[in-house]
C-alpha cells in the first residue's frame, strides 16, 4: 500500500512541470523585444497546462521571432524562410498526439509564406499559431513588411513605405474555415496569457496576431497605444475574454463582442482608430482536416499487405487456371 | 510462315480461314481525336495481348493540350502497342499499323516519323462523303498521298458499321477498332470480352452489351474485308504477371512501403501516380495530402517525417526545382524523405508530357551549398515499384534525402512484370519513441560513417530544436569554423558509407570489347535491345545501365578500362562535335557523361536525342555502329 502510494507520488512529481522544464536556450532577443513577453506567456501557459515536453513541438519560420523553438526546451523545429506551417501540418498529421505550436513573423507569415497562411486557415489543423506581428524585418535589419503602416521609413523605403499595411486579422477572418482569431499586445503580459491560453485550448487552427515592439528598428510605433490605454478596446465576452477587475481599470475602453459575430470582428479589426484585444472570432465547430483525414490511423502490417494484394489483384493476368483466389483449377 | 487459322463466332459457327503470317513482333497503332477513345482501345489492345501471354509496351500518344482542335495534325490522341512473341523491354521502332479516325491525326504521325516504310494504314473513310468539300478534298489528298508513299491504306467505315448499332458511334467507334485489330491479331475473343466488361462493368448493362456487339461487329468486318491477318506467338506466363504503368508501379511501391503520408501538388506526368493513391491508400490509413503547392507538399512531407514515418512527395520538374530549398533543409536537418521527379522536357515548363531526362544534374547538385543527396533512377517500370521500396528504407537508414527519378516514358508506358509477393520487410517499422539516456545528442554523428540516430518527437530526453541553421551535435545553432566543417563532413560521408553498401553493376554482355554503353534511366531496355542487335551481328558492344547515380556503384572505372570506347546514351541535350561552333573545349556533355568524365578521368563521348519520344532502338543501333567506325 505505502509502495503503490509512494509510486503515484513518484509519477505525480515525475509528470509535474516546472517553468525551468521549459526554459531552453537563453534568448538573444534584444532588450524590450516584445519576443520576450510571448516567450514568458507561452512557458507559462505550458507549465500550467502541465504540457509534457517530449509531446510539445514548436515549428517556426525564418526571423527574430523564429528563433523561438530554441528557447523552448521541448522539441522544436525552426524551419525555413515562410514554411512554418506547412511543416506543422505535416507533423500534426503524422502525429495528432503531440501539441504543435507556431511561431511565426509578419514576414515570414505574411509575406513570403501567405499563401499557406490563407491555406492553414482552411486547412483548420489543431494548430496554436502566434504571429509576432512587429511591422518590420528585424533580422535582416528594418525593411518595411507587409504590415508596416504607410510611410514606414526603412533601408528599402527611404522615403517611407508606398502602400497601405495589410491587416493580418481581416485577411484571416476573409479565409473559409477561420476557426478562432484573436489579438494582444505584447505589453500587457495578463491578456497576453489569456489570450494564448484561449487559442491553445480552441481545436482548430488558432490564429493569435501579438502586436509586438521592436525597439531597435521600430521603437516608437506603438507609443500612442501604450501611452493612452483608451486607444486600446477590450473586447469581453462570456464566450470570449472575461478580464479580471486590473485589466478592465486599465482598458475601460470596452466592447462586449460575440466570437461568433464575424461581421462585426471585421468590423472591430478594420477601424483604425483602436486596437482591440481579445478574442475576435472563435467557432468551435469548423472540422479540423486531421478529423476529416483520419490521421494517426494505426496501420498493421497484416492490413497493408492485404489491401495491396487487394490492389494487385486488380491489376494480375494470372496463369492458366489460377484464380485470384489462388485455387488452382481442374 | 503462313497457317489456316479456324475461329469460331459467338454462335459457334466458323470464320472463313484466311491465311495468317506468323510474327515476331509488330508495332501498332491507334490514333484518334482526343476524346474518342483511342487511348482506352490501344489500353484494351495490350492488355489481352499480355494476358495471352505477349509481351508488350503500350507508349500513350497524348497531345499537349486538353482539347486540340478537332481533326488536326497536332491532336492526334492515342496508343501506341509494341506487341512480340517474347518479352518486350521498349516501345520499338516503326509503327508497323495504324489505325485512324481521321486523315489528319494519320499525317501527324506521318510527319512525325513514326510510321514504318509500307506501314498499314486502316483509314476511317466517313470523310470521303463529308458535306464539307474542303474536308473531303483533304481526305482524298492525304490518302492518295499516303498510297503514292507506299502505305498500305485500307479504308474502312467505322462510322457507317457503328451505327448499325449505336446512335452515336463517337462513342463505340474504339471498340470497333478494337474488334479489327483482335481479328487481324488472331487475339483471344473470350479475353476481349472480358476486358470490355472489366472496362465497362460499372455502368450499366447496355452499355456493356453495346460494347460487346462493337467489338463483334469490328471483327466480322476484318475477317470479311481484310485480305491480312497476323499471329504473334504467345506463351502464357507461369507466375502472375502485373500490367501496369510505372506511376501506378510507383504508387504500389508506396502501398508496400508502409509509407504513411504522400504530400503532392498536381503536376504532369507525375500526377497520376497520385490519383491512383488517392483512391487506394485512404482505405489502408495512408494520406495523399494535395497542398497547396510544391514547396508546401515539401515542406509538409519534411515535418510528417520528422515526427513519424518517412514521408514521401511526388513531382516533375517545375515543382522538383521549387522544392529545392525544403530539400536542403531535409538535407541540414537529416530528416528523411523520399522525393520522386518524374521527369519531362524542360527547362521552363517545357514539354510537360513528354519524356527527357534532363534533370539528373539538379536532382544531385540542386539546393544551394553542399547538400549531399541519394539519386537513384527507375528503369523499368518494375523497378519503378521496387525503388520506391528500397528508396524509403535508404531514407531512413541513413537519415538522408532520396530522391528517385523517373520519366514520362515509364510513367505512361504499359509492361507485364512479375507479380510481387508482398515481403513484410518492405513495410516501414514503427517509429522509436523510447527514453534516451541522459546525455544523448540528436547529431551524435559517427566518426567514421557520420552517421548519427534520429530522435523522433515524443522520445522523452530527446526534445531539442532541429535547425536549418549550421548547429552542433546537440542542434544548437553553431557559427564556428570547426562545428560546421565537421558537420558537413558528417552530411558527405553518409554517401560514402551507403555507397560501400552497393554492389559493382552488371555488364549486359560481354566483360570487355570494343565499345562500352553507359546508360540510366528509362532508356535500359531500348539500349540493351539496340546492344543485343549489333551483338548478333557480331559487334564487340556492352552495355552498362547505372541505378544508383550518386553515389555511384563501385567497379565502373573498372568496367570502363575494359572497353576501347565507352559512351552514354542519355535522353538530355549535349553538343555534337559536327557543329560548326564546338570542339572539345566548348562542348557541353550529357548529364552522365559529365560525371562519368568528371570521377574517372576516361574520355567517355556522348549522343543524346531531346524530341521528348523514348529513343528508337534502331536509332541507337545506328549511333553505336557509327562510333564503332569512328577512330576514337
Amino acid at each position: 500500500m505505502n509502495m503503490q502510494t509512494t509510486d503515484y507520488l513518484l509519477k505525480r512529481y515525475e509528470e509535474h512541470y516546472e517553468i525551468e522544464d521549459y526554459q531552453g536556450g537563453v534568448p538573444r532577443w534584444c532588450a524590450g523585444c516584445g519576443d520576450n513577453a510571448i516567450l514568458t506567456a507561452t512557458q507559462r501557459l505550458c507549465r500550467d497546462e502541465n504540457l509534457p515536453p517530449e509531446k510539445t513541438v514548436f515549428v517556426s519560420g525564418i526571423g527574430c521571432s523564429s528563433r523561438f523553438p530554441h528557447y523552448m526546451k521541448t522539441y522544436g523545429f525552426h524551419g525555413i524562410h515562410g514554411r512554418a506551417l506547412p511543416i506543422a501540418e505535416g507533423i500534426r498529421m503524422a502525429r495528432p498526439d503531440l501539441n504543435v505550436f507556431v511561431n511565426t513573423g509578419d514576414g515570414d507569415c505574411c509575406s513570403i509564406g501567405a499563401a499557406h497562411w490563407i491555406h492553414a486557415i482552411r486547412y483548420n489543423m489543431n494548430l496554436t499559431v502566434v504571429l509576432h506581428d512587429n511591422q518590420i524585418y528585424g533580422l535582416t535589419k528594418k525593411q518595411a513588411s507587409p504590415t508596416s503602416p504607410i510611410g514606414t521609413k526603412s533601408n528599402t523605403t527611404p522615403t517611407g513605405s508606398h502602400l497601405d499595411a495589410l491587416n493580418p486579422i481581416t485577411v484571416t477572418l476573409g479565409v473559409q474555415n477561420v476557426s478562432f482569431v484573436a489579438q494582444a499586445v505584447d505589453w500587457n503580459p495578463e491578456s497576453l496569457y489569456e489570450i494564448i491560453k484561449a487559442a491553445y485550448k480552441h481545436r482548430g487552427l488558432s490564429f493569435v496576431r501579438v502586436v509586438q515592439r521592436c525597439p531597435e528598428w521600430l521603437p516608437k510605433v506603438f507609443d500612442p497605444f501604450m501611452q493612452d490605454p483608451s486607444k486600446i478596446l477590450l473586447l469581453t465576452h462570456e464566450r470570449g475574454l472575461a478580464p479580471s477587475a486590473g485589466l478592465s481599470k486599465l482598458y475601460h475602453n470596452q466592447e462586449e463582442h460575440d466570437p461568433l459575430d464575424r461581421d462585426n470582428a471585421f468590423a472591430i479589426a478594420a477601424n483604425p482608430e483602436f486596437l482591440p484585444v481579445g478574442i475576435l472570432y472563435h467557432d468551435p465547430k469548423v472540422p479540423c482536416y486531421e478529423d476529416l483525414r483520419g490521421a494517426g490511423q494505426a496501420r498493421s502490417i497484416e492490413m497493408i499487405e492485404q489491401g495491396f494484394n487487394a490492389e494487385l489483384d486488380k491489376y494480375t493476368v494470372w496463369p492458366e487456371g489460377v484464380s485470384a483466389d489462388g485455387q488452382t483449377g481442374e | 510462315m503462313n497457317q489456316a487459322a479456324s475461329i469460331t463466332r459467338l454462335d459457334g459457327s466458323a470464320y472463313q480461314a484466311k491465311d495468317v503470317t506468323v510474327l515476331d513482333e509488330h508495332i501498332v497503332e491507334i490514333v484518334s481525336d482526343s476524346g474518342e477513345g483511342a487511348q482506352r482501345c490501344g489500353q484494351s489492345l495490350g492488355s489481352i495481348a499480355a494476358k495471352m501471354g505477349n509481351g508488350i509496351w503500350t507508349v500513350e500518344i497524348i497531345p499537349a493540350e486538353i482539347r486540340p482542335p478537332a481533326r488536326s495534325a497536332a491532336g492526334a490522341s492515342g496508343n501506341r502497342i509494341r506487341i512480340g512473341a517474347g518479352a518486350v523491354t521498349n516501345g520499338g521502332d516503326d509503327t508497323k499499323l495504324v489505325v485512324a479516325f481521321n486523315e489528319q491525326v494519320l499525317l501527324g504521325r506521318v510527319d512525325a516519323g513514326e510510321l514504318a516504310d509500307g506501314c498499314i494504314v486502316l483509314l476511317e473513310s466517313m470523310w470521303r462523303e463529308h458535306k464539307d468539300p474542303a474536308i473531303v478534298k483533304s481526305y482524298v489528298e492525304a490518302h492518295d498521298a499516303l498510297l503514292a508513299k507506299g502505305y498500305r491504306v485500307r479504308e474502312v467505315p467505322m462510322e457507317e458499321e457503328c451505327l448499325k448499332l449505336v446512335r452515336d458511334a463517337r462513342r463505340g467507334k474504339n471498340m470497333f477498332a478494337l474488334g479489327m485489330l483482335c481479328s487481324v491479331y488472331s487475339l483471344d475473343m473470350g479475353l476481349a470480352r472480358e476486358q470490355i466488361e472489366l472496362t465497362f462493368g460499372k455502368k450499366a448493362v447496355d452499355v456493356v452489351t453495346a460494347n460487346l456487339q462493337l467489338l463483334e461487329a469490328g471483327y466480322a468486318w476484318a475477317e470479311a474485308h481484310l485480305d491480312f491477318k497476323f499471329s504473334i506467338p504467345a506463351q502464357r506466363a507461369t507466375v502472375p504477371q502485373l500490367v501496369a504503368n510505372g506511376n501506378t508501379a510507383l504508387a504500389f511501391g508506396v502501398l508496400a512501403s508502409g509509407i504513411d503520408i504522400c504530400a503532392m501538388y498536381p503536376i504532369t506526368p507525375a500526377t497520376s501516380a497520385s490519383h491512383y493513391l488517392s483512391e487506394v491508400f485512404e482505405k489502408l490509413g495512408g494520406i495523399v495530402h494535395q497542398a497547396e503547392d510544391e514547396i508546401a507538399a515539401c515542406t509538409f512531407a519534411i515535418g510528417a517525417s520528422y515526427a513519424g514515418k518517412c514521408a514521401i512527395t511526388i513531382t516533375s520538374g517545375p515543382g522538383y526545382s521549387l522544392k529545392q530549398e525544403a530539400i536542403g533543409l531535409a538535407v541540414m536537418a537529416e530528416i528523411p524523405l523520399v522525393v520522386v521527379n518524374v521527369q519531362r522536357g524542360g527547362p521552363s515548363t517545357g514539354q510537360p508530357t513528354k519524356a527527357e531526362q534532363g534533370d539528373l544534374l539538379t536532382a544531385m547538385f540542386g539546393s544551394h551549398g553542399d547538400a549531399p543527396k541519394i539519386v537513384m533512377a527507375a528503369s523499368t517500370i518494375e523497378d519503378c515499384f521496387h525503388s520506391v521500396i528500397t528508396a524509403r528504407k535508404i531514407a531512413e537508414t541513413f537519415n538522408m534525402v532520396v530522391v528517385l527519378l523517373s520519366d514520362a516514358n515509364l510513367a505512361t508506358s504499359q509492361q507485364p512484370f512479375p507479380r510481387p509477393v508482398f515481403n513484410p520487410a518492405w513495410v516501414a517499422p514503427p517509429i522509436d519513441q523510447s527514453t534516451l539516456p541522459v546525455g544523448a545528442k540528436p547529431y551524435d554523428w559517427d566518426a567514421e560513417t557520420g552517421l548519427n540516430r534520429r530522435f523522433v518527437p515524443g522520445q522523452p530526453g530527446g526534445a531539442h530544436t532541429i535547425t536549418g541553421l549550421a548547429h552542433d551535435r546537440m542542434s544548437k545553432v553553431a557559427y564556428d569554423p570547426e562545428t560546421n566543417e565537421e558537420s558537413l563532413r558528417a552530411r558527405s560521408l553518409k554517401l560514402a558509407a551507403f555507397q560501400k553498401t552497393l554492389k559493382p553493376p552488371q555488364v549486359h554482355g560481354d566483360e570487355a570489347g570494343d565499345l562500352l554503353v553507359v546508360g540510366w534511366g528509362s532508356t535500359k531496355g531500348t539500349i540493351e535491345e539496340a546492344v543485343d542487335r549489333l551483338r548478333a551481328e557480331g559487334h564487340k558492344v556492352s552495355s552498362v545501365h547505372l541505378r544508383y547515380l550518386q553515389p555511384m556503384q563501385p567497379g565502373i572505372g573498372e568496367i570502363m578500362k575494359r572497353f576501347g570506347k565507352v559512351m552514354t546514351i542519355e535522353m538530355n541535350w549535349c553538343d555534337s562535335l559536327d557543329e560548326a561552333l564546338i570542339d572539345p573545349d566548348n562542348r557541353r556533355y550529357s548529364a552522365l557523361a559529365m560525371l562519368l568524365r568528371s570521377r574517372y578521368l576516361v574520355d567517355v563521348d556522348c549522343w543524346s536525342e531531346v524530341k521528348g519520344q523514348p529513343i528508337k532502338p534502331a536509332t541507337i543501333r545506328k549511333v553505336l555502329l557509327a562510333k564503332l567506325a569512328r577512330e576514337v
